[in-house]
């Protein structure tokens, strides 16, 4: 006989959990024509990627140009609308909440961009611009404490209040880096966003915002999805790393495992790809050597993406698509040389 | 040591800016050996690229000027030529590559043209032979199916496979020296890989020499032979590679390496350099680093620090380091 009360679905998250993706898909429509409009193909930027973040933890997403990273990262704040897939954010299922409710959701999640010029208004003070996203949201009633609450934003970015007054153009890029993390943590949010925050700094800066992130981390709790193409940067910061290729996570690992015994093929393509800072260490790296580039996400190949650069690859690697799966505890791949 | 096929002697170029006469690059000398990669290694705004640019004297003038120096290639000043004569060597002796391939291509024109072009402009080789030889380049480079796609046009190629045909132009009339200014800074990492291991593989084979510009350390680490680390407009530093990553001696070079995240060392603090990098503008009187510089001393504010040896082929620009 059927049961007939529906069972009782399982919880979505763990309490440790601050994020979760499911099966996330960001879809772009082409279109060609002008009176008669029709799409002529797709773009799955973003096609069926999974992750779970805890909180207190970085996870570094990586991958090349057109990996879909950004993506991910627009889709998770509601920033890009989710073909389809379930974000769970804080333990609650966001994906189809309208704007009105996004704005409280918005508070606890932010973003930090990767161009500390393009991302600040010219004409406002740096006092207006951290304070703009507590006037949006209302916090701004108080004028004395919406100074003492700027200049402890100021404080905690290292900067000094009497900064406050100046105007953008007054600072230096990394200084400006520091004013929009300020600003994105006015509302006190669990989880940041960060997209390529250091990469248009110059390497002398690079490490002063990376310990900014990580001191900031520590003092106040926060959850990082950290994305960025520099796999030393994203090591240095992160717990742990997914890898992106072509819309797919191919592998999440922790941040050691994935340099010292990566198991896809196009992660350990990737580490070796990289050089390190030492040419003793150089000399004696093995070089895995991965032919052609990322193909147009327009046309990704059939079965495995990584297939027609992969020197691994079997017959069955062009046909089946490997699915995402756990060989060993904390581990993830989608790979058909680990069963995937 | 043999005589060097490219010695730069004092280099000085300035540009005029609204904010005043700009020293970019300050009193610049080093040389590169047959054969060599050389790296200038430094950030934006240190001079690598001009020091680069005024070799083959491509600074805008104006607003820029070579103010001073020697720029001695194969024994003969570069300074001191015509334009005729100047013209002669770019493409021909000395080859660049720059950062952002497409805006050094003809969009207008086929990959084949262009890559023809210089072998028919310098060596006086008959546009049909010219064409053979640049069909054979991009075989070279590893451009598959040459034949058709030298009937393409740049916007019909991906990054790599465009700065893949700047290195078959900068090979054209076999060189005795590339220039390769951030070759590989738009492209992604496996990318950056093929074409970097691709430079090195073909200097090796025609013996040519590379100054390779670059702000990646672990790209230094992998390529050169000797480094020249730049900043503030002059070189603070310069060693053979190993030595110079074993044991840095000017504390610029130290901070830079202790900032940088390594691929191979999660977890370590990184030690950032505090401070700004210098304003070119309003260079202090004495060493451009001092202001940042933990080891600093009065005489480092007061007077500029010369580039002497310190150890074996081992120079560096500083009074602290006894």
């Amino acid at each position: 006989m059927l049961d007939a009360a529906p069972r009782a679905t399982p919880p979505t998250s763990e309490p440790s959990e601050l994020l979760r993706v499911e099966n996330l898909k960001v879809h772009f429509p082409v279109t060609k024509g002008v009176i008669f409009n029709r799409q002529v193909a797709t773009i799955k930027a973003v096609d069926g990627v999974s992750f779970a973040i805890r909180r207190g933890e970085t996870l570094g997403l990586v991958g090349e140009s057109g990996s879909g990273k950004s993506t991910t990262g627009l889709a998770v704040l509601r920033m890009l609308a989710a073909t389809s897939g379930r974000i769970i954010f804080e333990g609650r299922d966001i994906t189809g909440l309208d704007r009105l409710q996004m704005l409280s959701i918005r508070q606890r999640m932010q973003m930090v961009y990767q161009d500390p010029y393009g991302s600040l208004n010219p004409r406002m003070t740096v006092r207006n611009i951290i304070g703009e996203p507590l006037t949006v949201h209302g916090f701004d009633a108080d004028r004395a404490a919406m100074r003492a609450k700027v200049d402890q934003l100021l404080a905690n970015v290292g900067l000094l209040p009497e900064m406050a007054d100046r105007y953008p153009h007054e600072f230096s890029g990394g200084q400006r880096q520091r004013i929009g993390i300020a600003g994105s943590l006015a509302l006190e949010p669990s989880l940041l966003i960060a997209d390529e925050p250091v990469s248009a700094l110059d390497v002398s800066i690079q490490a002063q915002v990376i310990n900014l992130f990580m001191d900031l981390q520590e003092r106040l709790g926060l959850t990082y999805l950290f994305i960025a193409h520099d796999l030393a940067v994203v090591r240095h910061i992160s717990t742990r790393i997914a890898v992106m290729y072509l819309g797919r996570i191919v592998e999440i690992a922790n941040r050691d495992d994935i340099y010292k015994s990566p198991l896809h093929p196009y992660t350990e393509a990737l580490m070796a790809a990289v050089p390190v800072a030492d040419p003793e260490i150089e000399a004696t790296r093995p070089r895995v050597v991965v032919t052609g580039e990322v193909p147009s996400a327009l046309r990704p190949p059939s079965g495995c993406r990584f297939h027609p650069r992969c020197p691994m690859a079997m017959a069955k690697c062009k046909t089946d698509d490997p699915e995402l799966i756990t060989p060993a505890p904390g581990r993830a791949v989608a790979c058909h040389l680990h069963g995937g | 040591m043999t005589a060097p096929l490219l010695q730069v002697e004092n280099l000085t170029t300035r540009f005029r800016s609204d904010r005043g006469l700009v020293t970019a690059v300050d009193g610049v000398s080093f040389d590169v050996q047959p054969g060599e990669t050389v790296a200038i290694v430094g950030e934006s705004g240190s001079g690598k690229s001009v020091t680069a640019l005024s070799i083959l004297r491509l600074i805008p003038d104006p607003p820029g000027k070579i103010a001073n120096g020697q720029i001695l290639f194969e024994g003969q000043d570069l300074l001191t030529l015509d334009d005729p004569g100047i013209r002669a060597v770019r493409g021909n002796k000395i080859a660049m590559i720059f950062q952002e391939p497409m805006s050094s291509l003809n969009p207008s024109l086929t990959v084949g043209l262009q890559v023809a072009e210089p072998i028919n402009q310098h060596r006086g080789t008959p546009w049909a032979k010219a064409y053979e030889l640049a069909q054979e380049l991009i075989g070279r480079v590893r451009i598959g199916d040459a034949a058709s796609r030298l009937r393409s046009f740049p916007h019909q190629y991906s990054g790599g496979m465009r700065q893949r045909v700047m290195i078959a132009m900068a090979l054209a009339c076999a060189p005795r020296l590339i220039i390769a200014d951030e070759p590989t800074t738009a492209l992604d990492v496996t990318v950056q890989a093929q074409i970097l291991d691709l430079l090195k593989e073909v200097t090796r084979e025609t013996g040519s020499s590379l100054i390779l510009i670059t702000h990646d350390l672990g790209v230094v680490a992998r390529y050169a032979d000797r480094v020249a680390v730049m900043y503030g407009g002059r070189i603070v530093e310069m060693a053979p590679a190993r030595a110079l990553y074993k044991s840095p001696r000017h504390p610029y070079t130290r901070g830079l390496m202790a900032s940088v995240p390594r691929l191979d060392g999660g977890g370590r603090r990184l030690v950032p350099i505090e401070g700004q990098p210098p304003n070119l503008a309003d260079l202090p009187s004495g060493c451009a680093f001092a202001p940042r510089c933990r080891s600093a001393i009065d005489r480092c504010r007061n007077e500029r620090p010369a580039l002497t040896v310190a150890a074996d082929s081992h120079l560096r620009a500083c009074f602290a380091d006894a």
